[in-house]
């Protein structure tokens, strides 16, 4: 589709008001040969019950109907794994659904359980993803993910998605990024930004301390990229509960707003058409008059190098919940950052800073916790989780980390759960002499993006503290 | 390797011979001997249909590019816009779309749009590495198709190219379409492909 209707612009809201109550993690690895999936799963849950002082038990008796992401079946050999899952949490005879849209996933699972509860159905839901990544070898790992390109048209093309997927880099990186030496190390700060994060996360596993010099010598996966620019494969889950407002405050004290929209585009690269930029609260007809002049090559839009999904997700969210610009009503946000580049593409695509202008936001400093240049707060911090560079990407519990995270950050209560030295010894890890509270001072609305691959899907969740909603 | 052959009779497949083989799962063990898990192996024949596809991948082994265009007169986005992929029902109206050849238009036309330079590959692969993705611009295409770029030359954004086929004993794949830079002389072709017929 290129064009829209007025119907299909409809900027969505839920018939009553839904409300994150509590979420949770496992423990993140790139394999877990001594734990079996729902192991996994029962370490997310248990985590989001104690989170708000209750036992599991206590926790599942609120619970009406699950959602539950898990990308890939074939990577765990188990065709609705999500029914195995459902009864070793003993949530039978509750009605139960899967969600599957790719690296999204996560987000998706939120969208549809939060749903569930903005229509009335239920008073309070389970959203819950992981992945399984380690039962086969890695070369076996990439032709699985190939096959979630389309299996006649792409996946013959070498059986590995990096092909499809990192052309978008390459134009990205030729168009807007014009080959510039500079704009490479900009890439590699992300990276070092990312594991430097996560090292100070006990949830993830590859937190460590890199200069940019390291990113550029690691070595090259599909030029301009490197392998310290790609993101993690990993095992693991996250969860989250959402519930009406009644319900959320019979569980909770402080539950938070949520928001969660969805956009989507060609599964295909192949497939994208050109169009006029659909545009965003902080945006005008101006913002891009000149834009082909500026960056030659950069005529087609989305072309490859924006995601019309994220840019739509953002559409709908923005609109909904009265975020004028990202930069000035979020504290906080949580990104998708698969690969550095198309991380800068989402800065775009969500209006961190207009087509074009992505880097500046890494080069800024406003991404940071602290920001490099000035010592003082980040105007917006991104990805204080370490992200799937650093933290972890077990592709259908990702997108929830990712809301959890923020959660931590919005309720005030980052550095309690991140910093707690019983939690460093329960994943065998030392927690680092060195730590640092990454808490964001006084945050009170977040966002985190879920991303597909290629763009396919992608979801926009915004958690919001009550009294600071924008909306009313 | 499974020993079978498969054929439609009368609109049903009829197969014969072994579409999977049976392996012995095996023990995972950790080194003091205790018990982890198992291993699952698994060698199996999916069928599958190219459906309204298959002229476009039979094209392709007989050295021609076949698109679709929508010819319905009231598709108010896409009338007259040709797709390659090729799409067997207009993305906006959904009808039928009409199938085009495009082989004459693609030997003039076709750029890299973008590329990428791939040395690794994922199981089952069958191209050579580093694969050279490259995806192509024709003059006319609405769409962006994805391929691989043979020959000596390192792709460039811009580049003139031209498509070559594997006509001779084609994979019945996508694989069997790749593109040369323009200036490529027949002879200097990898084996098994040609230019379009
Ligand atoms: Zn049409």
């Amino acid at each position: 589709m290129i064009t829209f209707s007025k119907r299909q612009l409809k900027i969505p809201k839920f018939a009553r008001d839904v409300y994150l109550v509590t979420g949770g993690n496992s423990e993140f690895r790139r394999a877990f040969p001594e734990k079996r999936t729902e192991e996994l799963c029962i370490d997310a849950l248990q985590e989001s019950a104690r989170y708000i002082g209750m036992t599991a038990a206590e926790l599942k008796k609120y619970i009406h109907t699950c959602y539950y992401g898990h990308f890939a079946d074939h990577f765990g050999d188990q065709l609705l794994g999500e029914a195995v899952i459902h009864d070793r949490l003993g949530l039978d005879p509750l009605g139960t659904i899967g969600v599957k849209t790719g690296g999204a996933t996560g987000g998706s699972t939120i969208w549809e359980a939060a749903k569930a509860v903005a229509s009335g159905y239920s008073d309070c839901t389970l959203a819950m993803g992981w992945e399984r990544m380690d039962e086969v070898p890695t070369d076996e790992g990439n032709h699985l993910i190939s096959c979630a390109a389309d299996k006649d048209w792409e996946t013959p093309l070498g059986h590995i998605y990096t092909g499809y997927y990192a052309v978008m880099a390459q134009k990205y990186w030729q168009v807007y990024g014009r080959e510039e030496e500079s704009f490479r190390r900009t890439l590699a700060e992300i990276s070092v930004k990312n594991h430097g994060y996560a090292y100070h996360n006990p949830f993830g596993h590859a937190g460590f301390k890199i200069t940019v010099e390291d990113v550029l010598k690691s070595p090259v996966v599909a030029y301009p990229l490197r392998a310290l620019d790609c993101c993690l494969m990993s095992v693991g889950a996250s969860c989250v509960i959402l519930a009406d407002k009644e319900t959320a405050y019979q569980m909770c004290k402080n539950p938070l707003l949520v928001y969660s929209t969805a956009g989507s585009h060609t599964l295909r690269p192949a497939c994208r058409r050109d169009m006029d930029i659909p545009l965003l609260p902080n945006e005008t007809g101006e913002t891009y008059k000149n834009l082909d002049r500026e960056f030659p090559g950069g005529e087609r839009y989305p072309g490859f190098t924006g995601f019309l999904a994220a840019r739509m997700a953002a559409y709908y969210a923005y609109n909904w919940a009265r975020i004028k610009d990202p930069s000035e009503d979020l504290d906080v946000v949580e990104l998708h950052d698969a690969f550095t580049i198309s991380d800068v593409q989402t800065y775009e695509d969500i209006g961190i800073r207009p087509y074009g202008k992505g880097r500046d936001y890494v080069e800024s400093g406003d991404c940071y916790h602290t920001n490099p240049k000035t010592g003082k707060p980040g105007r917006l911090p991104a990805n204080l989780s370490g992200g799937l560079i650093g933290c972890m990407h077990a592709v259908g519990a990702t997108g929830i980390m990712q809301v959890v995270d923020v959660m931590y950050q919005v309720h005030g209560r980052h550095a309690e759960i991140h910093g707690d030295p019983e939690r460093w010894k329960r994943y065998g890890k030392q927690k680092p002499k060195d730590w640092e509270d990454l808490q964001v001072k006084g945050a009170k609305r977040g966002l985190a993006i879920s991303h597909a691959g290629v763009g396919s899907h992608v979801t926009c969740t915004i958690l919001m503290q009550p009294d600071a909603r924008l909306d009313k | 390797m499974s020993d079978y052959t498969i054929k439609v009779v009368e609109g049903k497949y009829k197969l014969s011979g072994d579409f999977h083989t049976i392996e012995p799962n095996k023990p995972i063990l950790d080194t003091a001997g205790k018990l982890c898990g198992i291993t699952n192996p698994r060698n199996m024949v999916y069928t599958h249909s190219y459906g309204g596809e298959a002229p476009f991948f039979a094209g392709i082994t007989k050295g021609r590019l076949i698109a679709t265009r929508c010819d319905n007169k009231d598709c108010k986005d896409s009338y007259e816009s040709v797709f390659l992929p090729f799409r067997i029902h207009c993305p906006d109206c959904l009808e039928r779309t009409t199938e085009v050849d495009i082989t004459d238009i693609a030997n003039k036309s076709a750029r890299v749009y973008t590329f990428m330079v791939c040395e690794r590959s994922g199981a089952f692969n069958t191209l050579e590495k580093p694969i050279r993705f490259v995806n192509i611009e024709f003059e006319g295409v609405t769409t962006i198709l994805m391929s691989y770029l043979l020959g000596k030359q390192e792709p460039k954004i811009g580049m003139k190219v031209r498509p070559i086929f594997r006509t001779k004993s084609p994979t019945y794949t996508i694989t069997d379409l790749a593109f040369v830079p323009a200036e490529t002389a027949e002879k200097d072709l990898p084996a098994g492909f040609t230019f379009s017929k």
